[in-house]
């Protein structure tokens, strides 16, 4: 076990292409870190760095306080778990396992009983002597935990490990990784495309863009405090709802409704010199129905009533779908958000809204609805750079 | 399966159990042939009979009776092997670069190979002679290897690094990380997953070496070195009216033993489908 500094790490490829830009990141003994973001912004390269898989190009790479940029692999003494496995065919469940001890010329009763412990806390001791072929998608992934926990080493580096697995194994294998890595205390790196498993598992979560580390902190401190639009787009499901808005006077004017600044959001934008033309951005939950709001809060937050294009009731709660007229806030970080979802190409103007209502509502689809939201859960973002300019360290 | 010519009609079934029939007829028949000539008496050697009216081993005690054929068989089965295991040691490592690697001058060297298979191999046998002739290599074991891993190595490059792609690349990174050396992931790890591809290969590249006259008929001139397939050719009868057809039929028929076993004993490695299970399939 071991920390794991990256200190301005650079990965270039021979072509000049800039992979990986400058990242630092202090991973601390026993740390349980994600690294997320779209394809191809260089969370796996940052990985493969770490496993020494990649040449770094630039910048220092300690593990343990040493340094290893020049060290092999298997001097590193770090276990990987690679997305699609990479079991060895020809070996046995058993033989796969051992593999690594065998290498480390481990003897014949340690490894015997090594392998034995990890099958019982991987529920494999069954399936020892089968052939990864017989195995299931999930086994076989256990196989490959397996082995990268068996000879203990310094750091576990998972490359999407889950996602080759059907959605409800994959909730099934994400709670175990999750128990397993606190079982265990060993550091571990993370990558993941799927914000999900970044917010339930990490003890902090990394988010990447274009090579660049956006943000590092708690899942939770990156939901409520985003640093810019792209994390602020990226984490959470259903995402932020981003409109444009202008400040004026001390109130923000939109297409959901004027609001009076609320003292805190003042406080951090005046700090922050805000330009006149924001955007606006708020969750699906600081939504309400209207009519379900206390008199005295209504006056605290903003108010529209539209359409109810979609309703979906998922019993304890209602997610109601709008589409509003008017410009869609354009960012080239909300350009890249969507082109990662896939949603670029799906057709529709106006502005589209998911709030998320509580389950007594009686928002109908079809028909019009009035929607409250809070004033004081905005956050404004600079449509020229994506600055959060209502962000707080706090 | 039934999916391309719709239903399996049994009329189907019949017609294309009928068309494989005449195809085994067709390929086998003259083997059959052969071997039938191989047990007749001389007496009955040209009596147009399928089955040989009088069985006799006579045709195979005649071609192991005197050293032309026996020492052939020793050249043959030497040569082939030597060749063969040569050119499959060096295609296995040049495949491997092929496949893995991204080198300086790659294209030209798979472009290279390719045009040493496509050369017509009558137009090379002259200059051959003449450079052997001044070397001292004509018709010596030598002689005939080299130009046989000429031409079988870009075969064995070829199929190999066919081989050698269909491993998936993450294996070899995680036997990296579990703390393997480049050369024990290879050994460890690859080789056991291209086996079934180098035995493929070996078998294509010791049926060339094995099959080949062109060469061997050219480049020798002796018992010394001597193939199989150019002894066959030099048979003749005890008198000039003896006709050698009986004993080139038993020699025929011993030649094609080897190549028998060599496949039947490396048919069980080549199972296709080796790597299914080591990634998400």
């Amino acid at each position: 076990m071991a920390e794991i500094v990256l200190d301005q790490v650079t990965k270039r490829y021979p072509d000049g292409a800039l992979a990986v830009q400058e990242v630092n990141l202090e991973i601390a003994d026993g740390e349980f870190i994600i690294l997320v973001g779209p394809s191809g912004c260089g969370k796996s390269t940052t990985l493969n760095m770490i496993a020494g898989l990649e040449d770094i190009t630039d910048g220092e790479l300690r593990i343990g306080g040493q340094r290893v940029n020049e060290k092999a692999p298997k001097d590193r003494d770090i276990a990987m778990v690679f997305q699609s496995y990479a079991l060895y065919p020809h070996m046995t469940v058993k033989e796969n396992m051992a593999f690594p001890l065998r290498l480390a010329k481990v003897d014949n009763a340690t490894v015997e009983k090594k392998v034995k412990e990890a099958a019982e806390i991987l529920d494999l001791s069954q399936h020892l002597d089968r052939k990864p072929s017989n195995l299931s998608g999930g086994q076989r992934q256990r196989v490959a935990m397996g082995r990268a926990i068996v000879r203990s080493p310094k750091a576990f580096l998972m490359d999407e490990p889950l996602s080759n697995l059907d959605a409800k194994l994959r909730v099934q294998m994400r709670t175990s990784v999750s128990r397993l890595q606190k079982q265990l205390g060993t550091t571990t790196v993370y990558v993941t495309h799927d914000q999900t498993e970044a917010m339930t598992l990490g003890d902090r979560v990394v988010v990447m863009r274009g090579g660049v580390v956006q943000q590092i902190g708690a899942p939770q401190f990156l939901y409520e405090q985003p640093a810019n639009l792209f994390v602020a787009g990226f984490i959470g499901s259903p995402s932020m709802n981003f409109v444009p808005a202008t400040l004026e006077n001390g109130a923000l004017r939109s297409v959901i409704g004027d609001v009076a600044l609320t003292d805190r959001v003042r406080q951090l934008i005046e700090g922050a010199d805000a330009p006149r033309e924001v955007i606006l951005g708020i969750r699906p939950e600081h939504f309400e129905d209207a009519s379900l709001v206390e008199p005295a809060k209504l006056s605290a937050g903003g108010k529209f009533t539209s359409q109810v294009d979609v309703l979906e009731s998922m019993g304890s709660d209602k997610y109601a779908y709008f589409n509003l007229t008017g410009e869609q806030a354009a960012s080239a970080e909300l350009q890249e958000l969507a082109a990662d979802a896939g949603s670029d190409d799906v057709p529709g103007d106006g502005i589209s809204l998911v709030t998320r209502l509580s389950s007594a509502s009686s928002a109908v689809e079809g028909a019009s609805a009035d929607i409250w939201f809070d004033a004081d859960k905005v956050q404004l973002f600079d449509p020229s750079n994506g600055r959060n300019l209502t962000y707080t360290e706090r | 399966m039934a999916g391309i010519g719709g239903a399996e009609t049994p009329a189907k079934k019949w017609g294309w159990g009928v068309l494989n029939t005449v195809v085994v007829i067709y390929a086998l028949l003259p083997v059959l042939w052969i071997v039938s000539l191989s047990f007749k008496s001389s007496k009955t050697l040209a009596d147009g009979n399928f089955i040989p009216r009088e069985w006799s081993l006579e045709n195979y005690q005649n071609i192991f009776s005197t050293s032309e054929f026996t020492r052939a068989l020793i050249n043959s089965i030497g040569i082939a092997i030597i060749a063969t295991a040569i050119a499959v040691v060096f295609g296995t490592m040049a495949a491997y670069a092929i496949a893995r690697l991204d080198f300086p001058g790659k294209n030209l060297l798979v472009g290279v190979s390719l045009l040493i298979a496509m050369f017509p191999q009558v137009s090379l046998v002259s200059p051959l002679f003449e450079i052997e002739r001044s070397l001292g290599l004509f018709d010596t074991w030598p002689g005939l290897i080299l130009p046989y891993i000429t031409f079988a190595l870009p075969l064995a490059i070829y199929t190999l690094s066919a081989f050698f792609r269909e491993i998936p690349w993450e294996l070899e990174k995680a036997a990296k990380m579990d703390g393997a050396t480049p050369g024990q992931a290879f050994r460890r790890v690859i080789a056991p997953l291209a086996a079934p591809g180098v035995f493929t290969t070996a078998i294509l590249v010791f049926i060339f070496c094995w099959n080949d006259f062109l060469f061997a008929i050219s480049l020798t001139s002796t018992e010394q070195s001597r193939t199989v397939p150019v002894a066959l050719s030099f048979f003749t009868g005890s008198s000039q009216f003896e006709d050698p057809a009986g004993s080139i039929a038993a020699a025929a028929v011993v030649i094609t033993i080897p190549i028998i076993l060599f496949v039947l004993f490396f048919q069980r490695r080549i199972v296709a489908g080796l790597t299914s299970g080591a990634v998400k399939g």
